[in-house]
C-alpha cells in the first residue's frame, strides 16, 4: 500500500469511528430506548484510565536502563504535573513542560 | 451580530487551549514529515484532537487500519457521554443543523454549552451552532498554521512532540482533581506499565485498554457506590 493511501485511509477510518462514537447517543435515543447502563458507565470512567495510557504511550521511547535514563522526559512530565496541580493553567504547563524538555536534550542530556 | 459577539465571549475560555494544541499538532505533524493539506485533512474529518495527536505516531508505526479503529472507539469513548444530554435540545433544532452539531461536539465546546447562560431575547440554538461552528473552524484554522509555520520556522523543532506528553499529563492532573474515585486511572496506569513490560513498547496498548475496561466492569458497583455516596454529602 502506497504511503498516500495508507494515510489517506488512517484518517478516514479515524474520522468514521469519531463520527460513530459522536453519533450513537443521537441515533440510539432517536428510537425512544436509552443506551444501556453499561455504556453510560464506561464512558464516564474509561477518560482518565485511556489518559493515563496514553500518557505512558507517549513515553514507551524511552530507554530506562541506558543513559540518560529517561531523565529528560522524567523532569519535564514532573515539571508540567506539578504546574498543572498548582496553576491549572493548560497553557503554562504545557509550554513550560515543552520549553524545560526542548533545553534538557541541547544542553545537560546532549 | 448580538449572538455572534456573545458567542465569542461564551468561547473565551477555550480558544487558548485551541490555538495553542492546534499550532503545536500542526507543527508536530510537519515534523513527522506530513504536509500541511494532511493536517488540514485530519483536522476537517477527525476534529478530535486527543485522537490526532496518537495517531501521529500511530501512522509513523505503520499501525494496521484495524488497530487504528480500536484506538480510535476507545480514545473518543467519551464522547457518548457528551451526546446524551444534548439529544433532545439538539433534536429541537433539526434539519442540516443537527447532524452538524451533533458532529462536532468536543470536550472543550462540551463545557461551554453546559455552562452556557442564554440572555432573554437571544435565540439560544442559535447561540450553540455559533459556539460549534466557530470552535471547528478555529481548530482547523489553528492546527493548519501550526503546520504552515512548521514550514517555514527555520527553528530547530527538535523535542516539540513533548507538547503531546504535556497535554495528556495536564489532562490527567485535571482529571485527577475532579474525579470522584481513582480507581478508573490507578487501573490505566498499572495495566499500562504491566503490559508494557510484558510486550513490549509496540504491543502494550490494546491490551492494557481491553484489561482496563475489564477490570472497571469488575469494580462497577465499588465506583458507583463511593459516586453515591459523595453525591449524598
Amino acid at each position: 500500500m502506497s504511503e498516500t493511501i495508507y494515510t489517506a485511509a488512517a484518517i478516514g477510518i479515524a474520522a468514521i469511528m469519531t463520527y460513530l462514537v459522536r453519533g450513537l447517543p443521537y441515533m440510539m435515543f432517536g428510537g425512544k430506548k436509552g443506551l444501556p447502563t453499561i455504556v453510560l458507565y464506561l464512558g464516564s470512567v474509561l477518560p482518565p484510565a485511556i489518559m493515563i495510557i496514553l500518557v505512558v504511550y507517549c513515553l514507551r521511547s524511552i530507554e530506562l536502563s541506558v543513559s540518560p535514563y529517561g531523565l529528560p522526559e522524567i523532569i519535564s512530565v514532573a515539571l508540567v504535573a506539578i504546574l498543572q496541580f498548582w496553576r491549572k493553567n493548560l497553557f503554562l504547563s504545557i509550554f513550560m513542560g515543552t520549553a524545560c524538555y526542548m533545553i534538557l536534550i541541547r544542553t545537560v542530556f546532549a | 451580530m448580538k449572538s455572534l459577539r456573545y458567542t465569542l465571549k461564551l468561547c473565551v475560555p477555550v480558544m487558548a487551549s485551541y490555538i495553542f494544541v492546534g499550532l503545536a499538532y500542526g507543527m508536530m505533524m510537519n515534523k513527522a514529515g506530513y504536509s500541511p493539506l494532511w493536517t488540514f485533512f485530519s483536522s476537517t474529518f477527525i476534529y478530535a484532537g486527543s485522537m490526532q495527536i496518537v495517531l501521529i505516531s500511530l501512522l509513523a508505526a505503520g499501525t494496521p487500519l484495524y488497530t487504528i479503529a480500536i484506538m480510535t472507539l476507545f480514545i473518543n469513548a467519551r464522547h457518548i457521554f457528551y451526546g446524551i444530554g444534548f439529544v433532545e435540545e439538539f433534536k429541537k433544532i433539526g434539519g442540516w443543523r443537527y447532524p452538524l452539531m451533533a458532529l462536532t461536539m468536543t470536550d472543550e465546546t462540551y463545557s461551554v454549552l453546559c455552562s452556557a447562560q442564554y440572555p432573554e431575547g437571544m435565540d439560544r440554538h442559535k447561540i450553540m451552532l455559533y459556539v460549534q461552528v466557530f470552535c471547528y473552524l478555529l481548530w482547523i484554522l489553528a492546527s493548519t498554521s501550526g503546520a504552515l509555520l512548521g514550514e517555514v520556522l527555520r527553528f530547530n523543532m527538535e523535542g516539540i512532540e513533548f507538547t503531546a506528553t504535556a497535554f495528556f499529563v495536564t489532562v490527567v492532573v485535571s482529571q485527577w482533581q475532579t474525579a470522584e474515585s481513582h480507581l478508573p486511572a490507578i487501573t490505566g496506569l498499572l495495566s499500562a506499565v504491566l503490559f508494557f513490560f510484558l510486550f513490549g513498547a509496540d504491543k502494550f496498548i490494546l491490551p492494557a485498554l481491553s484489561v482496563s475496561v475489564v477490570v472497571l466492569i469488575i469494580h462497577k458497583d465499588r465506583i458507583m457506590i463511593k459516586r453515591e455516596a459523595l453525591e449524598n454529602v
